[in-house]
């Protein structure tokens, strides 16, 4: 088969120096991982997964990998402060670890949070089931240039029992820099038994410059363990994102996911949920604002193993100008995950004429006794309920900003932290 | 205060409104009423300022300015108002926080200083005791899941707040059994004043007796075809709308 030659992205990132670790079989893995993304390339609209998300563009630029001057860079600490996020704190800067940033003294007892280069450094082995695995998806180009490239990242642990409560906040920022940049970063989450936990992940970025950041996650909630996570992602326009998170729930565990994704260029959020154990319950919430020329993508992917376990799902793209949404949600219930209960809802709102939005929710049962329900829908504001508002004074662009908000709404409102939620759903009025 | 002159408009094409002209000082109360498919809510529509209502020709002058020249925001805070015939149901928007934004747009526009939380429940408070509606339906999302008699106290409440200078009710009795009729005319009723003009659109003399108007009107046609005291309502309830067509020339048409 005749390879074409690698467009200008693969090339510029196949010139940069791989992370060293000194563990061997990390080492090894790198190049086989960086290896198979040189063969492979960026995956095309042909492929299912990204028909309606172009890499063309992106296959064009070239990024230098990595920010040397990452650790000088002057930061305000108000591009990150968040309202209701006041416990442990840990912020990577252009994909950077900033300990002069980040707040890691006095960690709550049952929590070890640290940047994952040091977890490395201590100890590798526990590491190294997760950080193995392979990817065997041609259309899986990103988690191999990222386990290839993404040399640090969150290494976070709550001991079985333990509870924090006070939200643990990761903080990813991006910050113009002399070129245009790409970096990676790797994250490894697991709660013990019985352990909760509150997480805001929170990804901001400044300036018009373009850069890429990926990012590879690994949740793993042991049996009756508690996860809220938060994810807020109000990038600048020039940011590329693509994430990927893998989620594991064991007997009892619960997960509640909270997303707002506002800003970037191209997004690409990538949930893949296992509910491996029985009566595992999963709620996921999301909002998706592109405008502008952004483009944010979100591809859902829950699998039912299990027993009695449950998802919820409940979506809101609202897409304005040019810009382009792309949500599915694939659901599974595997052979035996009798008793489960899932359902997804993803409704959308188009504020302009050249503003799209594709939806595309999945159902597949191989099981008994299944609870299922799923549904998407595209329209547009309710024209009466504008004219009303404005018969009553209220101005067109407030009116506008106040049913999107409205619209927008059911996705917060069973988030928790009450100040971390006035804060968000001000930001969905816009 | 208001004063149309020869007004036509169309609705999807459609003419509706040919040539109608009325003129309303302030104080005074007129109803108009008028045949299904007449043109009355078209008028409301129209003074109001919604989407789709074409104006092909005449004028509407609204204390000396062109009123058809506004947006329909700049209409509320100029004093205009319509309670609709169906009020729109807005899920996720608080009704308490809607109220606000609106009295706070309109008093931003004329220059007075925006009310906050703690003053504008004041004024709520006041003026729920003009409206029996139940401070309930102030924590429920606009309209939503209200019973049709709540709606329309609802809107007469927002009126009270509001307290607009032209209020044009459209069809605010339709849907109304006799209880809530009376509540939603005592809440009008409460609300005249020397300053305050009131627009009663209605197919149904029942409301008039309730809300005594100064002048009647007949619509038919697009346009008004007969003017006269209260005793015209009382003619129409007893020969119906059959008796204004064969009455001759239309009385309030300008050529």
């Amino acid at each position: 088969m005749s390879q074409p030659a690698p467009a200008p992205f693969v090339a510029s990132l196949l010139d940069a120096p791989l992370p060293t670790s000194g563990i061997a079989w990390l080492d090894a893995l790198r190049r086989e991982h960086l290896a198979a993304f040189a063969a492979a390339g960026l995956p095309d609209t042909r492929m299912e997964a990204w028909k309606y998300t172009a890499l063309r563009a992106l296959g064009q630029r070239r990024y230098a990998n990595g920010d040397a001057q990452a650790a000088t860079r002057a930061i305000d600490p108000a591009a990150f402060a968040l309202p209701g996020v006041d416990g442990p704190r840990l912020v990577f800067v252009n994909g950077v670890f900033r300990a002069d940033l980040s707040a890691l003294d006095a960690l709550p007892e049952g929590l070890a949070l640290q940047p994952l280069a040091q977890a490395l450094r201590q100890d590798p082995e526990p590491l190294r089931f997760v950080l193995s695995r392979h990817e065997p998806e041609r259309g899986d180009a990103f988690v191999r240039l990222n386990a290839a490239l993404a040399g640090d990242g969150v290494a976070l642990k709550v001991a079985a029992g333990a509870k924090i409560v006070a939200p643990v906040h990761l903080v990813f920022l991006g910050v113009p820099a002399e070129g245009e940049l790409a970096w990676h970063l790797r994250h490894v989450i697991e709660l013990g038994e019985g352990a909760e936990l509150a997480l805001v992940e929170h990804h901001a970025a400044g300036g018009e410059q373009q850069h890429l950041g990926t990012a590879v996650g690994d949740i793993t909630l042991r049996d009756g363990a508690v996860l809220h996570h938060t994810l807020f992602q109000n990038a600048a326009v020039g940011s590329n994102l693509i994430r990927r998170s893998r989620l594991h729930l064991g007997a009892r565990a619960q997960a509640m996911l909270h997303v707002l994704e506002l800003g970037g260029a191209l997004v690409r959020h990538e949930l893949r949920a296992e509910l491996a154990g029985d009566g595992a319950r999963l709620d996921t919430r999301g909002v998706f604002m592109p405008r502008g020329r952004q483009h944010i993508d979100t591809q859902l992917a829950i699998r039912h193993q299990a027993l009695d376990t449950a998802s919820d799902s409940v979506w809101r793209g609202v897409a304005d100008q040019r810009g382009r949404g792309v949500f599915r949600g694939a659901i599974l219930v595997a052979p035996g995950a009798d008793g489960s209960d899932a359902s997804l809802s993803n409704k959308n709102l188009l504020l302009s004429g050249q503003a799209e939005i594709d939806t595309k929710p999945e159902l597949e049962i191989y099981a008994d006794e299944v609870k299922a329900a799923h549904g998407a829908t595209v329209g547009q504001l309710d024209e009466r309920a504008l004219f009303y508002l404005r018969s009553r004074g209220i101005p067109q662009a407030e009116a506008r900003a106040l049913l999107t908000a409205a619209f927008c709404r059911a996705v917060l409102d069973d988030l928790p932290n009450a100040a971390l939620r006035e804060h968000l759903a001000g930001l969905l009025a816009v | 205060m208001l004063k149309i002159e020869n007004l036509h408009a169309r609705v999807a094409g459609k003419e509706i409104l040919k040539g109608l002209s009325l003129s309303v000082n302030a104080g005074e109360v007129h109803a108009i009423m008028g045949p299904n498919g007449a043109g009355k809510s078209t008028l409301g529509n129209v003074l109001s300022g919604r989407d789709g209502y074409e104006v092909t020709s005449g004028s509407v002058t609204y204390n000396g300015v062109d009123l058809l020249a506004l947006e329909p925001e700049a209409r509320a805070a100029a004093g205009v108002f319509l309670a609709f015939q169906y009020p729109v149901e807005i899920p996720g928007v608080n009704n308490t926080y809607f109220l606000r934004a609106a009295l706070n747009a309109q008093r931003k526009v004329r220059g007075e200083k925006e009310l906050d939380s703690m003053q504008f429940l004041k004024l709520v408070r006041e003026k729920l005791k003009v409206m029996q509606i139940s401070d309930e339906l102030l924590h429920r999302a606009v309209n939503e899941g209200f019973s049709g008699g709540e709606k329309k106290r609802n809107e007469i409440f927002q009126m009270a707040l509001l307290e607009p200078k032209l209020a044009i009710l459209d069809e605010t009795d339709s849907g109304l059994d006799i209880d809530a009729l009376k509540q939603v005319a005592q809440g009008v009723n409460a609300l005249r004043s020397p300053e305050r003009s009131f627009l009663v659109i209605t197919h149904y003399q029942r409301l008039l007796d309730y809300i005594e108007p100064d002048f009647v009107h007949v619509l038919a046609g697009g346009r008004i075809v007969e003017s006269g005291d209260k005793t015209l309502a009382l003619k129409l309830e007893e020969h119906g709308y059959a008796w204004v067509r064969e009455h001759g020339e239309p009385a309030g048409a300008t050529a």
